[in-house]
């Protein structure tokens, strides 16, 4: 696994993840995110209506949190979650939870983690974690981590236990790598944790970084729990000791603004789940995303037909709980007549194909097919988004770009 | 065979050339093949969003959507017509809307052909029933409480704001297990019905009305309502109040009665039917069209429909069985996802159900049943023998 970087540019690191895998077909543009999935199947949508979508990121995200209750199944099935689900080509990368589900806390210990199937808890060691990543056959994954500080007042000590954990984690994870002939192709991330505690943060990323490890997850940093601003200084502080040439994964960090002000400060990688919780409240993202390539031409191209931002921030009908800045609520009264698609010039199959009427129509019905027409265009926005933001890096245009997406 | 028959001509090799009926109606039903053991036919149905192959099977997309299958994956699976509900419609989003959106193909985008039922099962079989009058039916609203009347102008006034290529009359509907004077009651206020259906058709040229045979399941009761509305110049006939509980033995003895007396050269709607053996059998009875809501509505239930019956992936035997739901079936689902993965998705997300919805779309409209029959049928004119032929290998 390479990360060919071509510019850095204040803190933003613009290039290419390449060599995935051992065959080395596939590359994922830095910055970028990750393909979001359920059991290997993104929300809502076959291969088919997957594959409406252009451009899809390269690697394709699974959880543990999905995959542990599939365990005897995978093992008997021996070829992998790829081909188990019969995905299409494309790389994987396995985390241990899911950003879009928040997990009950208080259930870890010095030896175990938990993940939550369909049955309910299951209990991981390090010996079991790594049978269900050589089951899964994940092209890179991260080791397992304790990353329950996201809690309001966690303790300090707590945090240096968590960050202890991580550690001894990940060097018996490595160990364990080593000896397993199904993952010998595969990656490991070392996972950084430290919760809001500078001090531990660092150490996390100074040790981490000793390891023979492909990459870093950055742990613990979650939306819910966190500020922006404190955020960003842990980052920078944590980035300080990683190698430059290795790429950080940030987990469950997911909303436009708080993207942009992490790849500022050195984040490569984010996952996908954002455009999932946007279709699950019934909202559609519709946030500026356009890059504009020089001052001049900007006045110019403000003629021309490109996505126009509807005015999300007042909506008549009480607003679903979490709903962003960055997107329009379809179950409001104010769309039942509204024949325009979500979002002018939008070339995803649901603006192409449908109005905000229809969309309208299907929410109130309680139809299934507004969480497929939904996830693909939030899906296509998002990745939208995160392709004009390499753009914006390449031709030196952030500081608009960024004005454009915040307005 | 009874009925008038306008401009029948016959063609090279015994069959009938396009019969067009009258003036107005825009519909064309070309007689392709005719089994000389049974009565079951292979033709084409035009309608003004395209051809339609019969015998067909029209798969229920009730509030304007196909539950979870896209337009196009639905054009896909060879759907050349499916059904919009007028109750569900008229009450959320309401033909007001739907009209101004171009009509319900424009509101869903379905570019091929759309049958919209009258509303008046709903009303027997969702709705608190206040009244039955002869002016119409009065029920209560399920949204807001309030009292509606639908009358048969009111019907086709919503359908023709739809816009489908085929509407169907209100009828008097009563449950297949009813008896005594209100069946017939019944089967002649569907009659009057009809009539005042066709009277209040704005657009009879581009919009087919078809009636619904009634009766009950009383011989004497269709066959008097048979003779009425075949009097009547529309462009297709529905034989309706059955699928609803009763006999097998009384439910095809009334299919065979009434395709008997259906003219050969207009359509026959066998509605609510329904599973694959009736299928099999109705089309030897004569029919050429049929709806259920069966098929996408086991699907969600995670019932894959098969040759052999019907496979429930939940079920913890499939937890490992890594062929597909049918090894021989062509569809998107079968061609990538195993019985394994399907029983492991339905834990995680609602694609599960997609995918076996479109197995079983594409197992009654296309793949296995309907159509293998069909080309057996193109090539040997014998109906029966084609099932013999299908059933034996």
């Amino acid at each position: 696994m390479k990360l060919e970087l071509s510019k850095v540019v204040q803190g933003c690191r613009l290039g290419l993840l390449t060599a995935i895998e051992q065959t080395a077909q596939h590359s994922l543009d830095v910055p970028g995110c990750l393909l979001f999935t359920h059991c290997a199947t993104v929300p809502h949508l076959t291969q088919d209506t997957l594959h409406t979508l252009s451009n899809l990121p390269a690697v394709t995200q699974v959880t543990l949190n999905c995959l542990a209750e599939h365990h005897e199944v995978l093992e008997e099935f021996k070829e992998g979650v790829r081909k188990f689900a019969g995905l299409h080509d494309t790389a994987l990368y396995c985390s241990l939870h899911d950003s879009a589900t928040t997990n009950p806390a208080g259930h870890i210990t010095n030896k175990t983690v938990s993940v939550w199937g369909s049955g309910g808890r299951m209990e991981l060691t390090v010996a079991k974690f790594m049978a269900l990543q050589a089951a899964i056959k994940p092209d890179f994954y991260q080791s397992m981590a304790d990353g329950e500080t996201w809690q309001a007042n966690t303790s300090r000590k707590r945090v240096r236990k968590a960050v202890d954990r991580t550690l001894a984690h990940l060097d018996e994870c490595l160990i364990l790598h080593q000896k397993t002939q199904e993952l010998k192709q595969a990656k490991i991330f070392g996972v950084v944790e430290g919760g809001d505690i500078l001090e531990e943060r660092v150490r996390s990323a100074r040790e981490t970084a000793k390891r023979p490890v492909a990459g870093f997850v950055l742990d613990g940093f979650q939306s819910a729990a966190m500020e922006q601003d404190l955020r960003s200084q842990l980052i920078t502080a944590v980035t300080a000791e990683l190698p430059q040439e290795k790429p950080r994964l940030l987990q469950g960090v997911g909303r436009p603004d708080e993207v942009i002000a992490c790849v500022e400060v050195g984040v490569d990688l984010f996952e996908g789940f954002f455009p999932f919780q946007v279709t699950e409240r019934g909202c559609a993202l519709c946030f500026d995303c356009t890059v504009t390539t020089d001052p001049e031409t900007a006045v110019l191209e403000s003629n021309e037909e490109r996505p126009v931002v509807e005015e999300p921030k007042e909506n008549g009908d009480s607003c679903p709980e979490n709903m962003t800045r960055f997107e329009m609520n379809l179950n409001d009264k104010r769309y039942r007549e509204d024949l325009r698609p979500l979002v002018e010039g939008c070339s995803c199959y649901c603006c192409k194909n449908h109005t905000r009427a229809y969309i309208h129509h299907l929410l109130v019905t309680n139809e299934l097919l507004a969480g497929v027409l939904l996830m693909l265009h939030n899906t296509a926005h998002y990745l939208r988004f995160f392709r004009a933001l390499r753009e914006a890096l390449a031709n030196d245009r952030l500081q608009d770009f960024k004005r454009r997406v915040l307005q | 065979m009874a009925a008038v028959e306008s401009g029948t001509c016959e063609g090279p090799a015994g069959m009938s050339a396009v019969k067009r009926l009258s003036h107005a109606a825009p519909l064309a039903l070309r007689i392709l093949a005719e089994c000389p053991v049974s009565k079951a036919r292979a033709c084409v149905l035009t309608l003004p969003h395209g051809p339609v192959n019969t015998p067909v099977f029209m798969p229920v997309g009730t509030q304007g959507t196909m539950k979870g299958i896209t337009v196009e994956q639905l054009e896909e699976l060879g759907c050349q017509i499916c059904l919009g509900n007028t109750y569900h419609l008229g009450m959320r989003p309401g033909p007001e809307l739907i009209e101004k959106a171009s009509g319900l193909h424009g509101f869903m985008n379905w570019r091929r052909n759309l049958l919209t039922d009258s509303g008046g099962f709903q009303m027997v079989s969702l709705v608190e029933l206040s009244e039955v009058t002869e002016e119409g039916v009065m029920f209560r609203s399920p949204y807001d409480g309030k009292e509606i009347l639908l009358t048969p102008e009111q019907s086709i006034t919503i359908q023709n704001s739809l816009g489908s290529d085929i509407m169907m009359q209100l009828d008097d509907v009563v449950s297949s297990t009813v008896t005594g004077p209100r069946v017939e009651e019944a089967m002649h206020r569907s009659v009057r019905w009809l009539d005042r259906c066709i009277a209040a058709n704005k657009n009879p040229d581009r919009q087919n009305l078809f009636a619904i045979i009634q009766g009950g399941l009383n011989a004497d009761l269709r066959k008097a309502c048979l003779d009425e509305m075949t009097k009547r110049d529309v462009p297709g006939f529905a034989v309706g109040g059955l699928s609803g509980g009763e006999e097998k033995d009384d439910f095809w003895k009334m299919v065979t009665l009434s395709t008997d007396h259906l003219p050969r050269g207009k359509p026959r709607y066998l509605m609510g039917v329904g599973y694959a053996v009736d299928l099999v059998v109705c089309v030897a009875l004569g029919c050429d069209m049929f709806d259920c809501v069966f098929p996408t509505r086991t699907a969600r239930f995670g019932s894959a429909l098969v040759p052999w019956g019907s496979l429930q992936i939940k079920q913890k035997q499939y937890a490992k069985d890594f062929q597909p739901i049918d090894p021989d079936c062509q569809c998107a689902t079968c061609k990538r996802h195993s019985r394994a993965y399907l029983h492991a998705l339905f834990k995680s997300d609602t694609a599960a159900m997609h995918h076996i919805t479109i197995h079983n779309i594409s197992y009654q409209v296309l793949t296995k049943l309907i159509s293998r029959i069909f080309s057996c049928f193109s090539l040997y004119r014998c109906f029966y023998c084609s099932c013999c032929l299908y059933f034996l290998l």
